[in-house]
């Protein structure tokens, strides 16, 4: 009995000791408030050597929290008592925070670098004038392949994943969007398509995939990939970019005649505390020789045009990652559909998953 | 012990349903009886019943989840009764229990790397010639592995329902000139039904909405309710649609145990 009590007092006092130093600390981060900038972003979605730079240069103190879905920090945010000074989201969710006027804007003449992005990557629709969000990172989505079992050259078309030779071997992405944009698009139509009449004819022609598909996942795809579980997977470039780091065989394709093309921009949320820090924050990415170690380091492509110089001449070159321009102009950007709309392309791919077999 | 005391020993337990149990099922309620803009609503109940795809999918979840339940019961009860003769009960008894200090997250990616193309199964199917099969994604390795999980909390209530009869009745009923198949029949199944109705209200239950399992093993070519309720969380936000399938998973769950619990009413007043 004496025992238990000791072990008791000890371990309650442990805690205190430990409570009173996170107190401590916080006091600390409280006190150096506007010296202290605070980044909200996906995990692992900049090089933290960066992070340590921009300290150095700017004297600010960088705390980087993560999210890992576009709804869980449009969440977070709207549900106030935060103070990011930076988030990182994806376009249409920019869309749709501006909407909840969860945004402040920003001017871009404060920033000296901006003019070094590529001008294909401004005045997209979900922000016609960049008056709320800078371009970070952009990707596309596609197909990566395993050339041990499908020859090099033989994908290229989104149709060609229809043909009876891939029975069972398409890992497909479990997004709605993506899915049911693939259809979309293989039939010509815009992935941003509202029509009802339309989205039926998609839903029909995906379900004619049916029989090829393997399975409908989304982290765990990277996995099998490199396994060479599946010869054939839909997803985004990113996710390509590290598979094909660890299975030489993989290939990734954008089709021409269209897919999705997205970004992740940075924008200043409402709640910001120390703006003056979240301007610098955005001058220093994008910042070439900056900007190149950021995409070296996360393996996405950058916006930033005059980066590509200081990338190896291996990516710069790459055409999976960098599409040629003939490419390029046939990409669409997703825009906020609005909740009915989201819900019918949600539903519809649920359909697909229940009945085709 | 004073009334008055009954009642402050009863407060944190109180406390605890009405926070834990009781208010959560009334926000649920709530969600299903409302739209997005807040007003009160049956259309979420409607829809759910006039969509082929929500039915097609409750029906699937039964389907699974009673192929889940019987092959763990056909696998359960032979070995419970074998149990029950063995020597060392308590070592065989940790071993069964063993795998569920293990958490189902770490065991279903035990079954990918096993189920794989390349996988152990493979591997030894290959030693016959036989080349690599297509096992991960199937509805087979689906029931599979959910029978691997819930095997455990079959057996151990079959086993305290066997290990209660009293040996002499099998005795008895064999001296009197039932054959084995009679025995089992008319005694054991009978005597032991309560420890079979436990097994099957902890294993049917929570089948019905698995969803981790459907996407891991299942690469959601198997889809239940469980996912249906995800989507509308988490991906369209949906609340009030989601709710009302919760609403009536709660229901069916209601009705199963209505159900496996009438019966064991009956066979009591029959003994």
């Amino acid at each position: 009995m004496k025992k238990l009590i000791w072990t008791v007092v000890a371990i309650l006092l442990a805690c205190a000791g430990m409570a009173y130093e996170v107190s401590r600390l916080q006091q600390s981060d409280i006190q150096g408030k506007n010296k202290s900038l605070i980044i909200y972003n996906w995990g692992d979605y900049v090089d933290p050597d960066l992070l340590k730079k921009f300290e150095k240069e700017t004297g600010y103190h960088v705390i980087y929290e993560t999210f890992d879905s576009n709804e869980a920090m449009y969440t977070k945010i709207k549900q106030g008592g935060t103070a990011y000074d930076i988030a990182i989201p994806s376009e249409y969710m920019i869309m749709k925070m501006k909407r909840a006027n969860l945004l402040d804007k920003i001017d871009t003449s404060k920033l000296s670098n901006f003019k070094y992005i590529s001008s294909s990557f401004l005045h997209r629709s979900f922000d016609p004038n960049n008056e709320y969000s800078v371009p970070y990172f952009w990707g596309t989505l596609g197909i990566i392949y395993n050339d041990k079992y499908v020859k090099p050259g033989s994908i290229k078309h989104w149709n060609d994943l229809w043909s009876k030779k891939y029975r069972h071997s398409i890992l497909l992405v479990d997004s709605a969007r993506d899915a049911m944009g693939m259809s979309l698009v293989s039939l010509g139509y815009s992935m941003n398509t509202t029509s009802n009449l339309k989205l039926k004819l998609a839903l029909t022609k995906l379900n004619a995939l049916g029989p090829n598909i393997k399975a409908v996942i989304s982290d765990e795809m990277k996995m099998y990939l490199v396994q060479n579980e599946a010869p054939i997977g839909v997803t985004w470039s990113g996710e390509a970019a590290e598979v094909m780091e660890s299975n030489k065989h993989l290939h990734y394709v954008v089709p021409s005649e269209g897919s999705n093309l997205w970004f992740d921009n940075m924008v200043i949320p409402r709640t910001a505390k120390n703006k003056k820090a979240a301007y610098a924050f955005i001058n220093f990415m994008l910042k070439p020789q900056n900007a190149a170690q950021n995409a070296k380091y996360v393996g996405y492509a950058t916006p930033v045009g005059v980066a590509k110089k200081y990338l190896p001449k291996k990516v710069r070159e790459d055409k999976q990652f960098y599409p040629p321009m003939s490419t390029l102009k046939h990409l669409q950007v997703y825009r906020d559909l609005g909740p009915k709309i989201t819900q019918n392309y949600n539903d519809l791919f649920l359909e697909f998953k229940m009945y085709a077999r | 012990m004073s009334n008055r005391n009954k009642i402050l020993f009863m407060i944190p337990y109180l406390l605890w349903i009405i926070l834990f149990v009781i208010l959560p099922i009334l926000l649920i309620l709530w969600y299903s009886l409302t739209n997005q803009s807040q007003q009160f609503t049956l259309a979420n109940f409607e829809l759910f019943f006039h969509n082929g795809t929500f039915l097609k999918m409750m029906l699937n979840s039964f389907w699974y989840a009673f192929l889940i339940t019987f092959v763990t019961l056909l696998v359960s009860y032979p070995a419970a009764y074998f149990l029950t003769k063995m020597k060392n009960q308590q070592i065989w008894l940790l071993l069964i229990i063993l795998p569920t200090w293990i958490n189902l997250l770490l065991k279903a990616y035990a079954f990918i790397g096993i189920l794989s193309n390349s996988g152990l199964a493979n591997q030894f199917l290959q030693l016959f010639g036989i080349g690599p099969v297509n096992i991960l994604f199937t509805d087979f390795s689906f029931i599979f592995v959910a029978t691997y999980i819930e095997i455990p909390f079959m057996i151990l209530p079959i086993y305290n329902a066997i290990k209660e009869i009293n040996p002499v009745i099998i005795q008895a009923s064999e001296d009197l000139g039932a054959s084995k198949w009679q025995t089992f029949k008319y005694v054991l199944w009978p005597l032991s039904w309560s420890g079979v109705e436990s097994g099957i209200q902890a294993i049917f239950i929570p089948s019905l909405s698995l969803f981790m399992l459907t996407r891991l093993i299942g690469g959601n070519r198997v889809i239940t309710l469980g996912t249906a309720i995800e989507e509308y969380f988490l991906t369209t936000m949906n609340w009030n649609m989601g709710a009302t399938i919760g609403v009536v998973l709660i229901i069916l769950m209601v009705a199963v145990m209505l159900l496996t619990g009438s019966k064991i009413k009956r066979k009591k007043v029959d003994l």
